[in-house]
């Protein structure tokens, strides 16, 4: 007897186990833990001892603090604000100080809560999806900004009429990633993420024994892919040690293939129309030279896929790469992670594949949206365009956040762009808005629609490692990647 | 408040009445969210509007290479886990019954510490000691140990072994508590017997132990099956998220949170949380059937 009821009680153990595995997708908020959950229970039923331990550690995990800040008037209307930088959290707090002495009857008072970027994104949803529980601002990164805007005035504010005053002198190409289907503008950008080249001048002194000027000189007369590694190789000749290189490129960022594809023209998502095709010759002309520097030692793989991350801080100091391109945004990273690097870095164009190609792209980027949850959908809208778009917002963007703004007014404002009191403008050889400048009708835009997370997820985990990290031939992996994109258009 | 007091103290009653709050629970938490399961999974679900769509994502996953990488990728981590998570617990919880072993308690707090470690922290720990960066805790071991450096979690085979590092790690403690308490079960009587007539520790354990402690090892094994199945934490910490390179980190339950909650494709990730919940419940119940546990009692 006793067989039979230990086999009901295991059925039952292992019924609801996995029932309460398979909840977890309907039950969207609690899906993380719901592994544990499932083990929970398993372990409720052996002994009461086990499971209060269990339970211990779920809660231990839902105690991790969660950094919120309250700014502004107590008294004034409150919005809730969510993002997954505590920088940007802060941005609305100067903001809304500003907001309330210039709008002392409309008065606002923020909280700004900071999660970790995945969550923060997981959380958005679910609350848009159910309909309720959404803040009344939210930031969404680029990657992630085609799953909320699918919902359009469904979930979002159309942001049109409050962005309209400071329109004109805004790079349009970034107002257009941030827009739906319907052709709506549902997210304010902070910046333009225009790519161009970083290069350690100091180390490149150091090891092929010139000065400063001359380095730089070099590196100006780079115009094509061509001259940027023949610059390389000459370099890597020079300081001739092991583990040195002249760039790592990505297995987990697809920026380099961007940088291909503006430079051509092209854009593998299609837009809103076109289906998607990776298969592009940019696509393919620029995976091959990364691979052949790969295997001829001008580059290294990116150590952990990118260098916008901790191995990658790292690799730079250790000065294992002296030059990669990357989006302006990037010159945070170094005042943040890397400031010993202070008076090293040059900030040059990006090289192109044929003389007279446009070298730039706008690259990355978080989007910030008001939702129709909202209980002060006007006030909401009107505060985060001023904020984001006007000059005062646009000078703290810089400051604080060292982002290359869109406002193209200011590019060549000599109070903004040469204060050398801006800590980014001390810490580079030269001045980055100038670069900035140089490059304004060559910056061009890759569309962020429904199939881009599944064309990003493709090739960061698998195509791009395929093809840098285990030699497999390009067109093959190509191959590879158009069929997971079919499958999902 | 007779008729009160008639109702409760009703031997017919009572019952269902104590049993009530676990029903509703399991009803409202379970059965429901089941069925839900069930009906998305027919459906597409976008913001603007929910469809029948009929068995179109269950056809869209038999294509779907990606998916496919994930069943593999938690089949052999399932099996790997029950080669590892069922004979070695066993063997220490034979030890710590054993008079081998001194400090007993010590050693098992050792052992069911990790359980009770929060996974994000040992998680992102583990993460960082298996970097590739040549300052990562493991790369100076096997740098140490004249192996050289290892990109651990962008290969296959270590990728892997650090998922099971992990796994054993945290789970050792648990399956070992299990074992123990079956140990406690056995009537040391047995033993006894077994010394008078001359078996040696071998045959006792052989014998005695293991035949014994067959209800708990089916037990171990049915929640190890399903575990190892629906193994996501671990992954999405050692990753830092649900992608991995070449997906060698994704499991089934990997990417029903990357399409359902990730990609918001709830009727998507619906089917293939059934698909899951139907692997599990074949193996355990064909596992179950050879192991005897529905047949008769014989006594």
């Amino acid at each position: 007897m006793k067989k039979k009821v230990l086999a009901t009680l295991l059925s039952v153990a292992m019924v609801s186990s996995v029932l309460a595995g398979c909840g977890g997708s309907g039950d969207s908020a609690s899906t993380e833990s719901g592994s544990e959950a499932a083990e929970t229970t398993d372990a409720a039923e052996e002994t009461a001892d086990d499971a209060a331990a269990e339970e211990g550690t779920e809660e231990a995990a839902a105690e991790e603090e969660i950094p919120t800040s309250t700014f502004g008037d107590p008294n004034g209307t409150h919005l809730e604000m969510w993002t997954f930088v505590e920088l940007h959290g802060q941005h609305y707090g100067n903001m809304v100080e500003k907001w309330n002495e210039e709008n002392p009857d409309r008065t606002i008072e923020i909280t700004c809560t900071t999660y970790p970027y995945a969550d923060m994104h997981t959380k958005l949803l679910t609350s848009l999806t159910a309909g309720t529980g959404a803040p009344d601002i939210c930031d969404v990164e680029i990657g992630q900004f085609p799953n909320v805007v699918a919902g359009e005035s469904t979930w979002l504010v159309p942001m049109n009429d409050y962005a309209a005053p400071y329109l004109e002198t805004m790079v349009k190409a970034r107002m257009d990633v941030y827009a739906g289907a319907d052709g709506n503008y549902y997210g304010i950008p902070y910046h333009v993420g225009a790519f161009v080249m970083y290069y350690n001048v100091a180390a490149m002194s150091e090891a092929m024994g010139l000065s400063q000027d001359e380095v730089i000189a070099k590196i100006d007369s780079v115009v094509t892919w061509d001259d940027y590694a023949a610059l390389g190789q000459e370099y890597v000749d020079a300081i001739a040690t092991e583990g040195k290189y002249w760039t790592s490129v990505d297995t987990a960022g697809v920026d380099w293939q961007w940088i291909a594809m503006a430079e051509y023209g092209d854009d593998w998502t299609g837009g809103f129309d076109e289906p998607a095709n990776v298969q592009l010759d940019s696509v393919k002309q620029m995976l091959t030279m990364e691979q052949n520097w790969v295997n001829s030692g001008l580059a290294q793989v990116s150590p952990d896929g990118h260098v916008d991350l901790e191995a990658g801080f790292q690799n730079i100091l250790d000065h294992n790469i002296v030059s990669f391109p990357k989006a302006m945004w990037y010159m945070s990273r170094f005042t943040n992670y890397m400031p010993e690097e202070s008076g090293n870095w040059y900030i040059a164009k990006c090289p192109v594949f044929e003389a007279g190609q446009p070298c730039s792209v706008g690259v990355g980027g978080t989007g910030t949206v008001v939702t129709q949850q909202s209980a002060n959908i006007e006030l909401a809208a009107e505060f985060l365009a001023w904020a984001k778009m006007s000059e005062e917002g646009e000078q703290l963007i810089w400051d604080n956040l060292g982002f290359d703004v869109c406002n193209t007014a200011l590019w060549n404002d000599d109070a903004f762009a040469h204060d050398d009191s801006n800590q980014y403008n001390a810490f580079f050889i030269n001045y980055p808005y100038d670069v900035l400048y140089s490059i304004k009708d060559d910056i061009g835009k890759i569309y962020s629609v429904a199939i881009s997370p599944t064309i990003n997820e493709q090739f960061c985990n698998v195509t791009l490692n395929d093809i840098l990290e285990n030699g497999m031939d390009v067109d093959e992996a190509l191959q590879a990647a158009q069929d997971v994109v079919d499958l999902e258009q | 408040m007779n008729k009160f007091k008639k109702f409760f103290y009703s031997q017919k009653v009572a019952p269902y009445v104590f049993v009530l709050p676990f029903i509703l629970s399991f009803a409202f938490f379970w059965i429901y969210p089941l069925c839900s399961t069930i009906t998305m999974s027919f459906q597409d679900i976008t913001p603007t509007g929910t469809e029948w769509v009929g068995l179109k994502n269950f056809s869209k996953l038999l294509k779907d290479t990606v998916f496919h990488t994930a069943i593999l990728n938690s089949f052999e981590y399932m099996i790997l886990t029950l080669v590892l998570l069922i004979p070695f617990p066993m063997l220490f919880a034979v030890l710590m019954d054993s008079r081998l072993v001194k400090a007993k308690g010590f050693w098992k707090a050792c052992l069911y510490v990790p359980a009770l470690t929060s996974v994000v922290i040992s998680g992102t720990l583990f993460r960082l000691m298996f970097s590739e960066y040549a300052t990562g805790q493991m790369n100076v071991i096997t740098t140490f140990l004249g192996l050289g450096t290892f990109k651990w979690l962008k290969m296959k085979a270590t990728g892997l072994t650090a998922l099971l590092i992990v796994c054993c790690w945290r789970w050792t403690g648990v399956n070992m508590l299990y074992f123990i308490s079956g140990l406690k079960a056995i009537d040391t009587a047995l033993y006894e017997s077994a010394d008078i007539d001359g078996a040696t520790a071998w045959q006792k354990f052989r014998y005695v132990t293991i035949p014994l402690l067959k209800p708990t090892t089916i037990y171990v094994l049915t929640i190890s099956v399903y575990a190892g199945l629906s193994m996501f934490m671990e992954s999405y910490m050692l990753w830092a998220g649900p992608d991995s390179p070449n997906n060698i980190g994704l499991t089934i339950v990997g990417y029903l949170y990357k399409r359902g909650i990730t990609k918001n494709q709830l009727g998507y990730g619906s089917a293939v949380g059934i698909v899951l919940l139907v692997i599990a419940l074949a193996i355990n119940i064909v596992q179950l059937v050879l192991n005897g546990t529905f047949k008769k009692e014989e006594d």
